[in-house]
């Protein structure tokens, strides 16, 4: 009890400690590769640990934000062609999705909804000049420009009075907008799309859709915007879709259907009301509810996984290097016993010599654990430079890894420097 | 000053006892000067050690500085020594990782002083025994002379009122011997206690008093 006090007045007296820790980094120094073959397993379990963390993390973050492009807030529905209507071959025009009272009815009976965006997606050749390339036309509403956020970069985006005059204009991304109108000013420029032309009225910024935790992004890069009003009129419901001979006809009003919440909390609640309403008049179950939020959940609760495996995995790293440096301060102590005799005769404390090797331990681990952070600083890099994958390197895990090698330090020092302190004055000054 | 009353030290070997110390009263008055004598294993450095407040009484009393120490807690003999004694080992017992300088600084540090005060305390101690210009030395690359002057040094720097030497000239030829019991004289001189451990009557010559000891208990006083 008196050696702790002693031992806690000793560490804490500031100028005391950091004549300790010099001379603990000297004495140390004295046996330079001994010390740092010793910091070792520090180096390579707090290094390992942090290049994980930084992978695990980088990858996490990406499909996070990913999901979180969706909309949090959002609920995603898709019309699909259900099984039994893709495989009868006679079928030839197959009648599926979600219609336009779908909307209407989860808009008007499910008060959590604040608003919704409807799109019908048809793939289609679009002409300027003696330029074409294949576009997903997007007929929808004004609101989609607020529920999937781009960047408006010229012009300006679909407005309600667009829709009510059914307007021949199209917001087009920078992408298409590149390829279609290289040379000419782009904006009020017309874009041919079958028997019509579009006049450009606004371009945003495109970004690389895809998919995000397996949910299609609503927006792609080959986006040409147009109001929905026009696409119901000039395209109708029946799309055609030629590959290869065969004639793929299908008829269905809307294509996806994004649902905006309220409050997050009633996301869940949310789906599960239009799951059940969908579930009436879908019997054929052709469509699907995507949540992101859900989706999120997942995520984090993957990483999360995944760090209590990264966390037990250090711990045993960590614990084979602590054991390491347990194993040469034991020998160090058997080593110096005349010295720790000497001390102890001029009249050092128990909780001196403990204070003494306790540093030297903690001074052993914590350098180990600054080469282990530079280490795990430094894999990610060439790991993000070789291999291509996002990396992050969380703070959190580096302050963790100073406080746990510190930490290894007091655990598997404080064996070693009772067992010096123990030690008879008399019995270690005869030592040899 | 420093005495003992009825002071036994008993080690228990197996079933059998040995009488390291066997009722020792004695006392050293302040600033005397002893040589303790005596055969081998009759109890001298047993009976240092205790002064030394290294070890405990198995019973009996030591007053020092007016205190009873013989049965105080470890820390507290730790402050005693620290406070009150010097010690000479007759293999020097100087840290071979520490420079001269350092080795001298050791019971300023457990003392507290600050860095500057004790470089100047070690240098002025490093004259004492004229080792100035070897303060930056190991004491590998001394003699065995020059090693036990550092020692002494070192035994000094914490000003005690008492100074132990356990056979302090056993690893040194005789006229480096005498050049050390020479430092002893002069260390006598200004007023410290000193007890030293000798075989040799030469060495004890230089003592004011010699206790003779045989098989733990005091023979004889002359
Ligand atoms: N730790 C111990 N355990 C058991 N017996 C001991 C211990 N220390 C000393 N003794 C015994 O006590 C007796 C006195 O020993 P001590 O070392 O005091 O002799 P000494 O007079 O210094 O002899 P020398 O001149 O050879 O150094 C010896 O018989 C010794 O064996
Ligand atoms: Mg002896």
């Amino acid at each position: 009890m008196d050696t702790l006090i002693g031992l806690i007045e000793f560490m804490t007296n500031i100028s005391k400690f950091t004549r300790s820790v010099r001379l603990g980094i000297k004495t140390l120094l004295l046996h330079k590769l001994r010390s740092l073959l010793t910091m070792l397993g520090v180096v390579f379990g707090v290094g390992s640990v942090i290049a994980m963390l930084a992978v695990g993390t980088g990858a996490s973050e990406e499909a996070q934000s990913q999901i979180r492009r969706l909309g949090s807030q959002n609920i995603i529905l898709h019309s699909v062609q259900s099984q039994q209507d893709q495989s009868s071959e006679r079928v030839r025009m197959s009648i599926y999705g979600l219609t336009y009272d779908d909307e209407v009815r989860i808009r008007e009976t499910i008060p959590t909804v604040r608003r919704t965006v409807p799109a019908k997606l048809i793939p289609h050749d679009a002409r300027v000049g003696g330029r074409t390339m294949e576009l997903r036309i997007v007929g929808t509403t004004p609101a989609w420009f607020d529920l999937v956020e781009r960047e408006l970069i010229a012009g300006r985006r679909l407005q309600q009075r667009d829709l009510e005059t059914r307007a021949n204009v199209c917001v087009l991304t920078e992408r298409s907008a590149r390829r279609l109108l290289a040379t000419e000013t782009m904006l009020g420029n017309r874009i041919r799309v079958g028997a019509n032309y579009y006049e450009v009225v606004g371009i945003i910024r495109s970004e690389t859709g895809g998919t995000a935790g397996g949910v299609q992004t609503p927006d792609q890069e080959v986006d040409a915007y147009i109001p929905l009003s026009t696409a119901r009129e000039r395209f109708g419901d029946i799309v055609i879709r030629r590959s290869e001979g065969s004639t793929e006809r299908s008829m269905v009003q809307l294509h996806q259907l994004v649902v905006e919440v309220d409050e997050l909390e009633n996301v869940e609640s949310t789906a599960a009301a239009i799951e059940q309403m969908l579930q009436r008049f879908h019997p054929r179950g052709d469509y699907r509810v995507s949540v992101p939020l859900a989706l999120l959940r997942q995520a984090e609760a993957t990483q999360r996984t995944f760090n209590i495996v990264l966390g037990s995995i250090a711990g045993i790293s960590l614990l084979v290097g602590g054991i390491g440096i347990m194993n040469i301060m034991l020998a160090s102590v058997t080593e110096r016993t005349r010295e720790i005799g000497i001390r102890r005769a001029i009249g050092a404390k128990r909780s001196q010599i403990i204070g003494q090797f306790l540093i030297e331990t903690i001074v052993l681990s914590s350098a180990g654990g600054i080469l282990g952070i530079a280490v795990g600083g430094i894999i990610p890099q060439i790991i993000e430079y070789f291999a291509g994958m996002p990396t992050i390197v969380p703070m959190y895990a580096i302050v963790l890894s100073l406080g746990i090698s510190v930490g290894v330090g007091i655990l598997f020092g404080i064996y070693p420097a009772i067992r010096a302190a123990r030690l008879d004055p008399i019995v270690a000054l005869r030592h040899e | 000053m420093v005495s003992l009353k009825d002071v036994r030290k008993i080690y228990q070997m197996g079933s059998e006892k040995v009488r390291a110390l066997d009722g020792v009263s004695i006392e050293f008055s302040r600033g005397s000067f002893w040589a303790i004598m005596g055969p081998s294993g009759s109890g001298k450095s047993t009976l240092l050690n205790l002064l030394g407040c290294l070890d405990r009484p198995s019973s009996g009393t030591y007053t020092l500085a007016g205190e009873d120490v013989s049965q105080l807690e470890d820390d507290d003999l730790s402050a005693i020594r620290l406070k009150y004694l010097g010690f000479v080992f007759q293999s020097f017992n100087l840290i071979s990782q520490l420079t001269v300088r350092e080795n001298i600084e050791l019971p300023l540090f457990y003392q507290g002083w600050e860095p500057q005060e004790c470089a100047a305390r070690a240098i002025e101690l490093a004259e004492q025994v004229e080792l100035a210009d070897r303060l930056g030395h190991r004491p590998a690359e001394l003699s065995g002379g020059q090693q036990q002057r550092v020692a002494i040094a070192r035994a000094l720097a914490n000003d005690p009122r008492v100074i132990l030497a356990d056979e302090p000239t056993g690893n040194l030829d005789s006229a480096t011997g005498d050049h050390i019991m020479g430092l002893f004289g002069e260390l006598h001189k200004l007023g410290k206690t000193i007890l030293i451990v000798t075989h040799e009557d030469e060495i004890a010559s230089w003592a004011d008093h010699r206790l003779h000891m045989r098989d733990g208990h005091i023979d004889r006083i002359d």
